[in-house]
């Protein structure tokens, strides 16, 4: 073990991995700590307080921000991941098709376009429609985010359907079980971690939307990351860093969950 | 009756092919509605002509695409090279490539260190480098701001230790966009050169030791060949979001540090010139294409061809 360890050994690597990691929470840490200063300026520490988790909780924008970001994260994660695991079985464990490959493309479209790009287009498609039809509610945000939300579902979806063993589905069908049945009864279930998975990182990947929310939103319809781009251009209070430490402990906890779901213990030497 | 079974496994073939793409049509047709088909609307645009108050009158004009690369003058009506596009365009290139090299020189060593882990303790190093990416872009990018404002901790620790007496301006300057897409996208750029790193086999790297190599020269020479793909992959996923970032801009940067996605915002916005942004938005994508093109092409003729 330590001789192959010596062989593996690049100098001076561990340093800069470790200042790597050291450099990617110390502005997270800095922002919980200052979260619980009692100052109103971010100069100086006074002593530990939740008044600014307080004042975020009684502010009536930011608690109705932060309800409909959850509603469009839900409806949409839900859609994208209902469209994203029917495409995934359509696409996996399949003789080459004409038009794999585009399917493949098209899934994967919303990562390659420039997000700013999208952005503009919706803002024109959308503003389009809201002439002609009237309706300008939630429902354009949520097609948005559904959209862009079906590549970041599809993946873990795809991948569990890959590394899964194909015999239990033979089994099933040379017991005369239909497709569907198949589906129901085998497929889905040995799918569920997979589906639970992507269906919290399109969760987290509509919570975390500020571009396209920022473009295709109609007056009065903040979500909690666009209010946040519009207070910290002005003179920012640490009740920002309260509403920012909240966000983020629940982003990690659905990330730590995604993390145990998607988790199989590794066989063998490597 | 193998005429006949050859029929009947056609049809299934067929029918299961038509079952394939109804699976499919629900995801194709939402990223039809509301990211490929829109995109197709930003073309008709950028030859629109621009409304009075936004928006577009409905007659065909080359105006916009002849603004994207010229401007004339208001008073003699002279056509001279649009300076301000170019400029963004550039500033917004090489900030991007600044942004790459820095998450190549940090993240190759940190992905090589995560690598050679133990394999149990390996899946918590990559949770450890993927937990930031997966907190909120804007939170990230605040946290960076808390780092370097002027009453943030570099500042307040630097006066305090005496080394300076007023504080650093580093908030709305070029470092800070810089600084502020390195720490957003290094998770990127760490992630393929992991997967990358992680299927080396180390018996090269002995033999390149017992053939007398230097630790220099097995990296050089050795490893980083190996994992060329890795750097590519990484490399294409930082430059990407990075040349069209537009959140750290706006927040890190100042009046004057504009990148392309804020030029393409400006024109929707106060400009009121969309044409003009569609053109501007078709460019973006036409020189995202080429140079992923180009990177992809150049670094897989040169060399390390044969490991495939």
């Amino acid at each position: 073990m330590a001789e192959s360890f010596l062989i593996k050994r690049q100098p001076g690597f561990a340093t800069i991995a470790v200042f790597c990691f050291f450099l990617l929470y110390l502005p997270i840490a800095t922002l919980v700590v200052y979260a619980f200063n009692s100052s109103a300026s971010i100069a100086g520490w006074e002593s530990f307080s939740l008044r600014w988790f307080e004042s975020a909780w009684n502010n009536q924008k930011v608690i109705e921000a932060s309800l409909r970001s959850l509603q469009i994260a839900s409806v949409a994660a839900v859609i994208a991941t209902a469209s994203a695991t029917l495409a995934a079985i359509a696409t996996t464990r399949t003789a080459p098709y004409r038009g794999l490959t585009f399917k493949y493309s098209m899934i994967n479209i919303p990562l390659l376009v420039p997000e700013i790009v999208t952005a503009v287009a919706l803002l024109i498609l959308f503003s389009r429609i809201k002439i002609w039809t009237g309706y300008s509610g939630l429902g354009y945000l949520i097609i948005a985010h559904s959209a862009f939300c079906v590549p970041f579902a599809y993946m873990p979806i795809r991948a569990r359907l890959e590394s899964m063993d194909l015999s239990l589905e033979r089994a099933a069908a040379d017991l005369y079980a239909s497709s569907f049945q198949i589906l129901r009864y085998v497929t889905l279930p040995l799918l569920w971690p997979g589906i639970l998975a992507g269906l919290m990182l399109a969760f987290v990947v509509s919570l975390d939307d500020v571009v396209i929310t920022e473009f295709v939103k109609s007056a009065g319809q903040d979500t909690l990351p666009t209010y946040m781009l519009g207070q910290m251009r002005r003179v920012a209070t640490p009740e920002m860093n309260a509403i920012a430490t909240v966000f983020l402990v629940l982003s990690l906890a659905i990330v730590t969950i995604i993390f145990f779901l998607s988790y199989t213990p590794r066989k063998g030497k490597n | 009756m193998s005429i006949r079974t050859e029929k009947v496994s056609e049809r299934r073939k067929k029918k299961e092919i038509r079952d394939r793409w109804l699976l499919s049509a629900p995801a194709l047709l939402l990223i039809l509605a509301a990211g490929a088909g829109p995109l197709v609307i930003v073309v008709v645009y950028s030859f629109l002509a621009p409304g009075s108050h936004g928006d577009v009158r409905w007659e065909f004009s080359t105006k916009a695409w002849f603004d994207v690369l010229f401007t004339r003058d208001i008073f003699d009506g002279t056509v001279s090279i649009a300076d301000a596009h170019f400029s963004i365009f550039w500033r917004s290139a090489k900030l991007a490539f600044a942004t790459m090299i820095l998450c190549l020189v940090l993240g190759f060593p940190t992905a090589y260190f995560i690598a050679t882990r133990a394999p149990r303790s390996r899946s918590l190093w990559l949770f450890l480098i993927t937990i930031p990416s997966w907190t909120n872009m804007l939170i990230r990018t605040f946290a960076i701001q808390e780092v370097i404002r002027a009453e943030g901790i570099i500042n307040t620790i630097l006066m305090k230790l005496g080394v300076t007496s007023a504080p650093i301006q580093m908030m709305f300057t070029d470092f800070a966009i810089m600084l502020g897409m390195t720490y957003v996208f290094l998770p990127l750029m760490v992630l393929p050169l992991y997967a990358s790193l992680e299927k080396l086999d180390f018996r090269l790297i002995e033999a390149g030791y017992d053939l007398y190599a230097s630790s220099f020269g097995v990296l050089w020479r050795i490893i980083i060949p190996l994992v060329k793909p890795g750097i590519i992959a990484g490399s294409i996923l930082v430059f990407v979001p990075a040349l069209s970032s537009y959140v750290i801009p706006r927040v890190l940067g100042g009046g004057q540090g504009l990148m392309v996605g804020n030029l393409i915002e400006l024109q929707f916005g106060q400009g009121r010139n969309w044409p003009l942004g569609a053109a501007l938005s078709i460019t973006l994508v036409i020189i995202i294409l080429v140079a992923m093109l180009l990177y992809v092409r150049n670094t897989s003729r040169s060399g390390g061809g044969a490991h495939g």
